[in-house]
């Protein structure tokens, strides 16, 4: 259980200056207004916040009250008031309607705007246009990077998935460019730059602007972190979309893990009250389990519950002196294991109350068919009657996109025929829905004839020039085919089932999927990081739609310390899913890598489903 | 040997000076200095002369020349004055010449006598005239102070950033004061002034009396006054023929000395005693020269760097050197000769005898791409210069496509501005040059301007969903796309519209819009929700209760909750709800109302179309084992082991698995024989197993 790196695996560098600088950055900017304030924090914001700076470091700088920015009239009697919010346009007029109704009764206080991780000129415009632009001040607070564990940085920016991938709004590519930017001035250049997609180009040529702006600053600097993969979600969507059964995963699809902490309901804490539990490397017991397949997690736990209850019952033979030892430097530990222990196998039994029942297998039966693509018709049954039952409108939606994305499209009959039932299911507003994930690719009709055309062929080609590549959606509907059937057939995502897979001894990354499918998106990688390049697989990047790129001379390759060439710092446009960090933290034990996962945020089927969902407000 | 120290002097009782010329001036002057205004700038910069005629000479027809001299006397530059009376001539820190004129207006040239700007003191000073006027320089930059007839300052304390301040009055002043001149203390500038034996500071708000500490009594005039350059030192010349030198504070006196001399000086400045670089004060009358001084403080000034040297090379056109300067010194290029090479071409495209393709081939090839050199900024000069096709051809240069922007916009190339900055990949830059576009242009050619560029395209239309969704909906107008159009007024149906006449007009014109884009499904979808829009009205009307925006499924759910069934079943119809869909839904609604008897009706209505199954599975979720088990016998033989298994009875379970020699069904029913009970059902199946394996 929870195998251990390898003796050789590399060092981690460690992420916590991240904290550090967007701390003492955000104290700076409340200290711009000096005195007391009252701060209103975007929801969306809090729980980044918290991980950097608690509430007694706000009031240190002299923030008075909290307030949360919500539609509800607010009552603050402070005379400065200072707004942290993400740079959207409904903030901006919230703050409009607060400034004037100060205004409207005469009342002058002080306003402050922080944006994080910066500001857009649309924001500026809508303050300017609402007639308070003259009225606050802006400023930004540059936190871009949020260190949720030893190997995962999230940027917290779940809009980034829609406004690229379905409104072609290319305001967040900066943003990750200055992010890795940021990146290789802390930890030194990189060696090799790999990457696939459209917006993993763009983001890699902004950020070779921003490097060779400084370039006249001679750096020196030791790479650190040798390798950069970039890579668009839209390149994998299958993964996201599959059932997540590592634990991990299985927790977030269950409870949803926001920003590294999950909150456990009394099902699971067996009290009257729910709990906030911080998921990283530093709960030792979370720490063996999360990568595993659950059907191995309860064993796991009982094993440990009862070597843990041998260890309290060796207070028995104690004589006084064994005791005030055992007290005094085991007891501490072992009460908190106990803590851990109690809360994990409380969350077992609740995840297996949800999920271990016969809707659950059978949902897993029809994901794994959908992958290997047999049994399309029984496939296609049951995800109608799962419309038609009503089980869930985010999962019917997700079953659909998944036969769609692993078909290539739907066949018309069947197009129109689930549509017709999901809205007679969930309301006519999901045309809408239905809309979104047609123009993303996520659910599309199936159009005659399997190959790329040859005027397809000339227009991915086209989309793929560099000047063209910056348009978007313009051809996105013919580029977006999935040909998912053929790049796992070149791929070999499906293993042969010729033998049982057994899951406490994965052989492959397709444990994270019950043996039944290798992740795309981590095959990819693995084969990229084997060849040092895409020579050999042309035809592979042929049906992903090309837009893949490698870059092997950025720095003299003498001069990168052998460790550092095995640290791998992905990054993922759009979101990964736990599986996928799973799945990669596997193939680094296997061959001597260690992965860093840089995403614009930590997702699943259920919050890419979401995202494309119009909901009445 | 005694001829070393034949040209010293001695002076005084313990020094000796001697005279040398260092060099001698070029220039060859026609009028005495006495008669022209003069300024020489600091640290050895260029000298101005402007011959005065207005108090020497009455004829108009003369104009008097303006030259401008090197420091040893090359001339740079002569021309004829053609404005006003100056009453001032000054040097800025960045050897700007300032001339201040009699009507308080300020004309600013370069060190080539190029005419840069011209700016006013105010209405105030227009009025009353300029009677006296200092330049002075701080660490703000280079400040006018001016006197006016009314006898009142007004000064700015930066020529480059123009902030006029009027100082208050000064009570009883009503003629030129003896002397004054300006103080710096604090990071404020102040005027000190004499009047008679009183000395007065002018600060932003007041005016108030001040005393020298330690003066010699008997004063009843001050002469004269000099302050240092760094504004710590103040000396005072008195009618007693005192010289007082202290702290410009006057909080303080370092020194004072008589020179037995009444005679008002011509002129009294600080400066450094060669030996001992001491402060010390020269005083210049006539015919005769004093220096005198004993501050303690030993002082060192570092003030021309080399990139003040630089740059006075630079304005003196001196590329050449500048540029062997900077290989001498080793400088980074980006601080060192891609910066003189700049300011080179900055020269360049003034020349305007040469054609435009020319220069901007020279510029490029002496150029090329080195670091740190603006080409844009370079254009900008150009533009600046009227010269826009030179600029357009300098920005093509200019390998920062973002760069090129601001000034493509401000020369009205808005459509190439808009491509570069799509191509600099910076979002806000795209938006400002849209927001532009949308000011410059008329609302057809602006949206056929972005027609054509998607990037901005989806950055305006997503601006409008939130901010402007008129516009929004004339974009899709523009572009004919009925998909969108129609999704427009779905969105608007909900969002927008609150009356049931107004969301059915909107989802009307929707559907006309997804019938001229030829989507077909989306249009009749839309017609169906429209029916069902009035029709939960009219349930509303009729039943009371809420229907309004139900689903069809929780509509009809609810109308079967509430006991409507006949409603129920026509609205199915009505709406074709198939026939699975409607078994599923009329089994659950009657699960919930635990209706078992309509349930068991229902359930022999005619052949389930879903089978058996669900009605054990709906039985078993409000726990009624007794009505599960009734279904649970006429489950198909494929579900049977599940309808078992899901009512709990394992041993049935296990009798048809047997029965069927189904494997994964028999250990799906082994799977569950968890109990204590179950241990017998266990070996049953095993040994069928067993037989099964045998055969």
């Amino acid at each position: 259980m929870a195998f251990p790196h390898r003796p050789d695996a590399p060092e981690l560098p460690d992420f916590s200056m991240l904290k550090r600088l967007a701390r003492d950055q955000l104290i700076y900017l409340l200290e711009q207004l000096p005195g007391k304030k009252d701060l209103f924090i975007e929801a969306d914001l809090m729980s980044p916040l918290d991980r950097i700076a608690n509430v007694s470091i706000l009031k240190q700088h002299e923030v008075d009250k909290l307030y949360k920015v919500e539609n509800k009239p607010v009552f603050s009697t402070s005379e400065q008031l200072c707004f942290l919010v993400r740079p959207r346009i409904r903030n901006m007029r919230y703050i409009a309607n607060l400034v004037n109704t100060d205004k409207m009764a005469g009342r002058t206080r002080r306003y402050k705007v922080i944006f994080s991780p910066q500001k857009f000129y649309a924001c500026e415009m809508v303050l300017e246009e609402e007639g308070i632009y003259g009225d606050v001040s802006c400023d930004e607070w540059a936190f871009s990077l949020l260190p949720l564990d030893v190997d995962l940085l999230s940027m917290e920016l779940p809009e980034f998935f829609r406004d690229y991938f379905l409104e072609g709004n290319q305001r967040w590519i900066n943003t990750v460019a200055q992010a890795v930017h940021l990146l290789s001035n802390l930890y030194g250049p990189f060696a090799n730059c790999y990457g696939i997609g459209r917006c993993a180009k763009m983001v890699y040529e902004t950020w070779r602007e921003l490097e060779e702006e400084e370039e006249g600053e001679i750096k020196g600097q030791k790479p650190e972190i040798g390798r950069i993969f970039l890579l668009d979600r839209d390149v994998d969507f299958v993964t996201a979309l599959c059932s997540q059964v590592v634990y991990e995963g299985l927790v977030d699809d269950t409870f949803r893990i926001k920003c590294g902490s999950v909150d456990f309901g009394p099902d699971v804490t067996s009290s009257d009250k729910s709990l906030k539990v911080l998921l990283n490397a530093q709960d030792k017991v979370f720490n063996e389990i999360r990568n595993e397949h659950f059907s191995n997690v309860f064993g796991f736990l009982s094993q440990k519950a009862r070597n843990l209850q041998a260890q309290y019952d060796r207070r028995r033979g104690m004589d006084i002196k064994q005791m005030k030892n055992f007290v005094s430097q085991e007891l501490k530990g072992l009460k908190q294991e106990h803590r851990l222990l109690s809360l994990h196998i409380g969350a077992c039994e609740s995840i297996m109350k949800k999920k271990t029942k016969q809707d659950f297998q059978e949902l897993i039966k029809t994901e794994h068919a959908l992958l290997e693509g047999f049994n399309i018709r029984e496939s296609t049954s049951y995800i109608e009657e799962h419309i038609d039952r009503q089980v869930s409108p985010v999962e019917s939606l997700r079953l659909m996109c998944l036969l769609s994305i692993t078909e290539n499209g739907l066949v018309p009959k069947d197009y129109r025929s689930l549509k017709t039932q999901y809205l007679q299911s969930y309301g006519p507003e999901h045309l809408l829905t239905f809309s979104n994930l047609r123009r993303t690719g996520l659910l599309t009709e199936q159009v005659p004839g399997d190959t790329l055309t040859a005027v397809e062929n000339k227009v991915s080609k086209l989309v793929t020039d560099k000047a063209a590549g910056k348009l978007t959606d313009a051809f996105s509907s013919l580029a977006k085919r999935s040909n998912f059937r053929g790049i796992s057939k070149k791929l070999g995502l499906i293993p042969r089932g010729d033998s049982e897979y057994d899951l406490k001894v994965p052989r492959d990354m397709a444990y994270v999927f019950s043996g039944a499918y290798i992740p795309l998106s981590c095959r990819i990688i693995e084969q990229v990081l084997e060849r040092r390049g895409w020579l050999g697989l042309e035809e592979v990047v042929r049906l992903l739609n090309g837009n893949e790129f490698a870059v092997t001379d950025m720095i003299p390759e003498e001069s990168a310390p052998s460790d550092s060439l095995r640290l791998v710092l992905v990054v993922f446009l759009g979101g990964c899913t736990f599986s996928e960090i799973s799945a990669l933290r596997f193939l680094g034990r296997e061959r001597g890598y260690r992965f860093i996962f840089l995403t614009t945020a930590v997702t699943n089927s259920a919050r890419l489903m979401e995202a494309m969902s119009e909901v009445k407000t | 040997m005694d001829c070393y120290t034949a040209d010293w002097n001695p002076l005084g009782e313990a020094a000796f000076y001697r005279k040398f010329e260092l060099y001698s001036m070029d220039w060859d002057l026609k009028e005495p200095l006495r008669d022209c205004l003069v300024a020489a700038a600091p640290y050895g910069g260029p000298i101005a002369l402007l011959r005065n005629p207005w108090k020497k000479e009455k004829s108009p027809s003369i104009r008097p020349l303006l030259q401008i001299y090197s420091s040893s006397g090359v001339a740079l530059a002569s021309l004829l004055w053609k404005s006003g009376p100056v009453v001032l001539l000054g040097w800025s820190a960045e050897e700007e010449l300032l001339c201040v004129q009699e009507d308080g207006s300020v004309l600013v040239y370069g060190l080539h006598g190029d005419f840069r700007r011209h700016f006013s003191m105010g209405n105030e000073v227009l009025q009353n005239r300029v009677l006296d006027a200092r330049v002075f320089h701080t660490e703000f930059g280079s400040g006018i102070a001016i006197l006016t007839g009314a006898h009142r300052f007004t000064l700015t304390a930066n020529v480059g950033d123009l902030k006029l301040r009027r100082m208050p009055e000064v009570p009883g002043l009503q003629a030129l004061p003896s002397c004054w001149t300006v103080l710096f203390q604090d990071r404020v500038t102040l005027v000190l002034l004499a009047i008679g034996p009183d000395l007065y500071l002018l600060d932003n708000t007041a005016c108030s009396g001040v005393v020298p500490p330690g003066l010699a009594p008997g004063v009843s005039d001050f002469l004269q006054m000099a302050v240092s350059f760094n504004y710590r030192y103040l000396a005072l010349f008195t009618d007693t023929g005192h010289i007082w030198m202290g702290l410009a504070s006057l909080k303080e006196k370092l020194y004072e000395f008589n020179c037995n001399i009444r005679a008002p000086p011509k002129q009294m400045a600080w400066c450094s005693r060669p030996k001992s670089k001491q402060k010390a004060i020269v005083v210049a009358w006539e015919r005769r020269l004093l220096v005198a001084g004993d501050a303690p403080e030993s002082i060192q000034y570092k003030q021309l760097t080399i990139e003040v040297l630089l740059d006075r090379l630079v304005l003196r056109r001196l590329y050449p050197l500048a540029i062997q300067i900077c290989e001498y010194l080793r400088l980074p290029e980006v601080q060192g000769i891609s910066r003189i090479l700049a300011h080179w071409a900055c020269y360049k495209v003034q020349q305007k005898d040469v054609s435009d393709e020319d220069v901007a081939r020279a510029i490029n090839q002496k150029l090329g791409d080195t670091p740190g050199v603006s080409y844009s900024d370079i254009a900008a000069r150009a533009y600046g210069c009227g010269r826009t096709e030179l600029a357009i051809k300098l920005l093509e240069y200019e390998p920062r496509s973002g760069e090129q922007v601001p000034l493509l916009l401000k020369m009205k190339r808005s459509k190439l501005a808009l491509s570069k900055a799509i191509e600099s990949g910076d979002t806000d830059l795209v938006f400002t040059v849209v927001l532009h576009l949308k000011n410059e242009l008329n609302r057809g050619d602006f949206f056929m301007t972005l027609r054509n560029q998607p990037v901005a395209l989806s950055l305006y239309r997503q601006f409008c969903k939130h901010q402007e969704l008129e516009t929004l909906k004339d974009l899709y107008n523009q572009d004919d796309n009925h998909q969108e159009l129609g999704n427009f007024h779905i969105r608007a149906s909900y969002a927008a519209e609150e009356r049931i006449e107004g969301r059915v007009a909107a989802l009307q014109t929707a559907v006309d819009e997804y019938y001229k884009a030829k989507n077909e499904f989306a249009a009749k979808a839309t017609e169906e929700q429209m029916r069902l829009l009035r029709l939960q009205r009219r349930l509303e009307d009729e039943l009371g209760g809420h229907f309004l925006d139900l689903s069809l499924h929780d509509t009809v759910t609810s109308l079967l909750l509430s006991g409507n069934n006949k409603r129920a079943e026509q609205l199915a119809r009505d709406f074709r709800i198939p026939d699975k869909r409607f078994w599923w839904l009329k089994l659950t609604a009657l699960a919930d109302r635990e209706d078992w008897e309509e349930l068991e009706k229902f359930s022999k209505s005619k052949k389930s179309p879903i089978g058996y199954l669900p009605f054990v599975e709906v039985c078993m979720k409000r726990r009624n084992k007794f009505e599960a088990k009734k279904f649970a016998a006429r489950v198909s033989p494929e579900q049977k082991v599940k309808a078992f298994l899901l009512i709990g009875d394992v041993t049935q379970a296990a009798d048809v698995a047997i029965e069927r020699r189904n494997e994964a069904e028999l250990s799906l029913v082994l799977s569950h024989c968890t109990g204590a009970s179950d241990g017998a059902t266990a070996d049953k199946i095993q040994r069928a197993r067993a037989l099964a394996q045998r055969k």
